[in-house]
This record gives C-alpha cells, structure tokens and sequence, in this order.
C-alpha cells in the first residue's frame, strides 16, 4: 500500500531521477535543501545511530536469507552440519522436469489471472459504493473489511468445516432444493481450484478496497463536483473522471495480487495440507516447496524451489515495471497538465 | 447496479432529482447489505456454530442453534491453553508492532532528513525488500533462527518479522517526515533544539497518522502470522492463537462445535483492534497518497 505514493511520486520520478529500485518502489524525496550539519561526525553518528539498527536487522534476516538460499540450492543437503554435497545445477533440473511442480506452477498462473479478473472489478465496485455518503457508512466498512483482518487459520478452519462434504454450504443446497448441485467443494479436483478462488477473494478483496478508498480519497472533490455541476450523471462522472484517475492505484494493486499471488501458501496449507493439495489440485509452488523441501528433510532442495520462486516473482515484477508501471508514467507526464 | 441515470445534459427539475437520489442510495444500501451479508456469513458460520451441539452439528450443518449453549466457550476460556496462546500471541505482536515502529522510525527519519552519500542507496534497498517475501527466504531464515539457538521461542518470531515488516514501514513512513517543512526545524534549531532532540520532540508528534498506520499493519500482520510461527515455533507452550487454533483443530477433530467457538475466541482480538483503528487506516494511507 505504501507503493501508492509512486502514484504522486511518478510525476516527480520522471521529471528527475527515476526510482531506484524495481517492484513498485517509490522514488525517495530530496533531503537536498536541509541544513547542513555544523560538523561531520556528530551527522555521522547520528546516522549510524538512526539507521545502522533497521538496516542491521533488515540485512540479517530479509538480504541473507535470501543470499543463503541461493546459496544451499545448489547441494544436497539435510539441514544438519556444513553444506558439503555440491550437486551443480541438479536441483533445478529436477524441480523445471518435476511434473508436480509444473503444475503447482499452472495453478499459480491461473490463480493470477483470475485473482486480478474477480478481484478487481468487485473491489472498485465496492470502493465506490463506501465513498458514497450513507448512514451507518463506517459500520459498513468494518463490516466489509472482517474477512481481510481474521487470519489464514480462521479463514481456512472455518470454510474448511463449511465446505466438507457433510458440510453447512451442502446442508444448505439440500434446504433450498438445491441438493444435486452439492459436491465435495474441497477433494473434487473439478472444483477445488474454484473453491480456492472463492476463498482468495473473500479473503483479500478487502485488501483492494483499503487501497482504492485511500486512492478515490485522494481525488479532489472539487474535479467531480465540477463535472456534476457541467451535468455529468453519477455514472458519468465515475466512468470519465474517477476511473481514470484511479489507474495509477489499479495497477499497483494488481501488481502486489500478483507477486501475492504467486507466493500464495497459507490458505492452500491450512484447508487442503500438504497431500490432498496435490490431488485436488491446489498445489502452489510454495506448498510444493515446504512439502519437498522442510517436510521431506531435503533443505538444499527446498532452497532452490524458493529460488525459483523468487526468480519467477522477479521476472515478473520487471516486466511489469518495464510494460505496465513505466507506460503509466510516461501517461502521467504527458497528461498531466493540470 | 442497474439504475443508470438517463444521461442529460439540462437541468432537471429539482423534485425529480431528489427522488432519483433517493431511489439510487436505496439501491446503494440494498447492494451494501447482500455485501456485508456475503462477507459475514462464514463468519457467522463460525460463531453460531460455537454455540450449537455436535449432534445438532451433524444432523442440520446449516441451522441456527437451537438451545444456546455456552459451554463450548467456556471450556474454551477455561482451558490453559488458549490463555498461553493469548499471551503468546500478544507479546509477539506488541514487540514486533513496538520495534517495526521505533526502527523504522529512526531510519526513515535518517533517510528523509539527511543528506548523505548512499541515501539513495540504503533506500533502494529497503524498498527491494517489498521483492524479498516472507516464503521465498523461509527455509534459510530457519536454519538461521535454528543456528542462532532461538527455535521454540518467541524472539524467533519476532526478529525476523521485524526485519521483513521494516520495507513497507519506512516506505510508508519516509513522505510523513520529509513533509515536516525544514523552516520547523530551523526554527527548533534557533531554539536550542538538535536534530535529535527535533526527532524526539516533534517528529513523533507530527508523524502520528503514518506511525499509526504501520503499526497496525503490522500488529494485524503479526497477530495472524502463520508461516514463520509454523517453521520456528513447535512446542504446544510456545504457540501463537494461529498455531494453536489449527492444533486445537486436528486434536478436537470430532468435536466440531468445540473447535468453532475455539475459532471464534480468536479471531476477536484482532476484529477489536482493527474496528477502533480502521479509519486511521485509509486516512494514513491517504496522507501517503497527498505525500
């Protein structure tokens, strides 16, 4: 959500210098016309003192894990003692032949596209249903946002039992006479991978709507005010006015369902486990990761999932950033005239 | 969503528009109650299902409880477990909302209001850390929590969700401090005031609405951690709510009714935290937004 400042900080961005680092990072604002300290090492020290701890910690935990699993991918290796057993490239081979990975990976993919295609027409939907004035508007919005807030476990539990075959959401089809569309939502391989969906959006379509509230937010009343007096309708005004301006916000939303997507684990762990994942058809790449890697005791295996993981999230995010962010922009420059 | 107002570029008369407006808000809390509805009834599910029996359970998935029964609760709330978990789950979360906040305070005061070579640097590789999640540098963190002696034990947890909670803080937080205009701190400055007795008196104060934000993203983010706690944490004693209701889970598995209000009870926590602050949320963001 941070990542909403490139929304501002674009214009600045491609006016100046660009922003520093892939993945939606925000160009850092100037400190240049701060005043200058009277001595150098007092600011040194200082400095030292501000930063060196966040940074210690960061690099410790977030920089060399990372690092060490690159690293471990390359030997085979239990997780006890010294990394010895060098293995090359072998590890890759084997997870890029794996057919169980392949498919973990397909589900990933579709879980991509169909996350930006549910999520993000509902979300705008139900953003600009709670920037509208009504009573009870911020009982409304707790309300809405429950299911983004309980964790994964709740989620998971709780549709888990709804969905069993013996379930509530079956009991229910059966009350309303619905009774031949019940199926066994979570082992059918046929409509496990909806079911996942339909969790995934529940659970996250909230997120989507904190962003795109804070975005309309930040759309000057007096743009649409301007545009009804002209005598836009409300759609009119929606369509022409706030949809654009919302882009930016869009597409920085969709970019972290994607890499969200893609290291999608929780929810797929907790309703189906590590086995029925498998044959029901929910398989993402990080559950066949912790199932090969930590579960089966193959730590330099697991590592070199990760990093594939991680390298497939980076090829996309640049991608993203080259083709989608960049163009946005370049959009903002010239068409900022305002 | 089928009430398109018919496009008209002349006034209306007045009466017309009322009444138009107020077909059309009728229609915007119609599609907020099947909304909120959809958005509850799992929940819903879960908390009415606390309180019926596991017969009842069996026999009507879907029904509404018949006679209320609170003892499933109450030996919930009776159990020491689940207070352990509380605790657990507290502490995790007050320490890692309390350091993320300090820290990343600290440095992104250092990074909006100094100049310095590598600043941009230092930056850049903060915010890569939005590319480093929590999955992909999971089995070697492990190894280095394992290593570092620290399995089993909340600090565990908590260090290494600091660290990866710390991009999006400074992120966040970097805009709120370079907006403090310098003339305030020159005026500190005459006042005898150093740059960081500038930070401790006043940046605090001024940076309130981005520090409450990112505290609560990441006291929410800590409450219902599941992936770190499952890697670090495995004695029943050390469990956070998110472990421990999934261990609840698979020990009661016949006792459905018992694991639903156990589900119930603790989701609670972060339902409270999360209603008293969600406008703080959006407005934080949206301080963000302006910059």
């Amino acid at each position: 959500m941070a990542v909403l400042r490139e929304e501002t900080h674009t214009k600045e961005a491609a006016r100046g210098s660009r922003s520093p680092v892939g993945g939606g990072a925000p160009a850092l604002p100037p400190a240049g016309a701060l005043p200058r300290a009277r001595s150098r090492w007092p600011k040194r020290a200082e400095l030292l003192l501000l930063i060196g701890p966040a940074l210690v910690v960061f690099v410790a935990f977030v920089i060399l894990p990372v690092a060490l699993a690159a690293y471990y991918g390359f030997f085979s290796w239990s997780g006890y003692g010294a990394a010895t057993d060098f293995v090359g490239l072998r590890n890759y081979v084997t997870i890029l032949t794996d057919p169980a990975f392949l498919e973990a990976l397909s589900h990933n993919a579709f879980i991509v596209v169909m996350s930006l295609v549910l999520q993000g027409p509902l979300a705008l939907g139900i953003a600009l249903l709670l920037n509208r004035r009504l009573r009870f508007q911020s009982l409304i919005r707790v309300l809405i946002f429950v299911p983004y807030v309980i964790s994964e476990v709740v989620v998971g539990l709780g549709w888990s039992l709804m969905l069993q075959s013996n379930g509530a959401l079956n009991g229910l089809l059966e009350k309303v006479g619905l009774g031949s569309l019940a199926t066994d939502w979570l082992s059918d391989p046929g409509a496990a991978i909806w079911t996942l969906l339909v969790i995934i959006t529940w659970k996250y379509v909230g997120f989507a709507v904190i962003l795109f509230l804070a975005g309309l937010q930040g759309i000057p009343d007096e743009i649409t005010e301007a545009a009804r007096i002209d005598g836009a309708s409300y759609w009119q005004v929606q369509r022409y006015i706030v949809l654009p301006l919302m882009g930016p916000t869009v597409r920085i939303w969709a970019f972290l369902s994607i890499i969200g997507s893609l290291q999608l684990f929780d929810l797929v762990w907790i309703v189906w486990g590590q086995y029925v994942a498998g044959t029901a058809g929910t398989s993402t790449m990080a559950t066949y990761m912790v199932a090969n890697g930590r579960s089966s005791g193959s730590y330099g295996y697991g590592n070199a999932v990760a990093v594939v993981i991680f390298l497939i999230s980076l090829v996309v995010a640049l991608l993203y950033q080259r083709f989608i962010l960049r163009r946005d922009s370049a959009v903002t420059t010239t068409g900022g005239a305002h | 969503m089928a009430i398109a107002a018919p496009v008209a570029s002349r006034p209306r008369p007045k009466r017309r528009v009322s009444e138009q407006s107020r077909r059309s808000s009728l229609v915007s809390y119609f599609v907020a109650l099947v909304l909120v509805g959809l958005m509850l009834a799992p929940v819903a599910y879960i908390i009415l299902g606390g309180f019926r029996s596991n017969s009842e359970i069996t026999v009507d998935p879907s029904g509404f409880p018949q006679a209320w029964a609170w003892s499933n609760f109450g030996s919930v709330l009776a159990s020491g477990s689940f207070w352990t978990q509380v605790l657990n789950s507290t502490i995790t979360a007050v320490c890692t909302t309390a350091f993320v906040v300090a820290l990343g305070l600290m440095a992104a005061y250092g990074l909006s209001r100094y100049a310095f070579r590598g600043r941009g640097v230092v930056y850049g590789l903060f915010t890569a850390g939005l590319m480093f999640p929590l999955t992909v540098a999971i089995t070697p963190l492990y190894i280095l929590v394992r290593d570092l002696g620290l399995t089993n034990s909340l600090a565990g947890v908590i260090v290494p969700q600091i660290a990866f909670a710390l991009p999006l803080t400074i992120i966040v937080l970097v805009p709120f401090l370079a907006a403090i205009p310098n003339e305030l701190q020159e005026a500190a400055a005459i006042d005898g005031l150093g740059r960081l007795g500038f930070f401790f008196r006043m940046v605090l104060r001024l940076s309130l609405p981005g520090v409450i934000t990112v505290g609560i993203l990441a006291f929410i983010g800590s409450w219902n951690a599941y992936l770190l706690p499952l890697f670090i944490l495995n004695g029943e004693s050390s469990f956070t709510l998110p472990l421990g209701t999934q261990a609840f889970a698979s020990q009661y598995a016949v006792d459905t009714a018992k694991v639903l209000a156990f589900t119930s009870l603790s989701m609670i926590p972060a339902l409270i935290f999360f209603s008293l602050f969600e406008r703080r949320i959006v407005g934080g963001l949206t301080g963000a937004v302006k910059g």
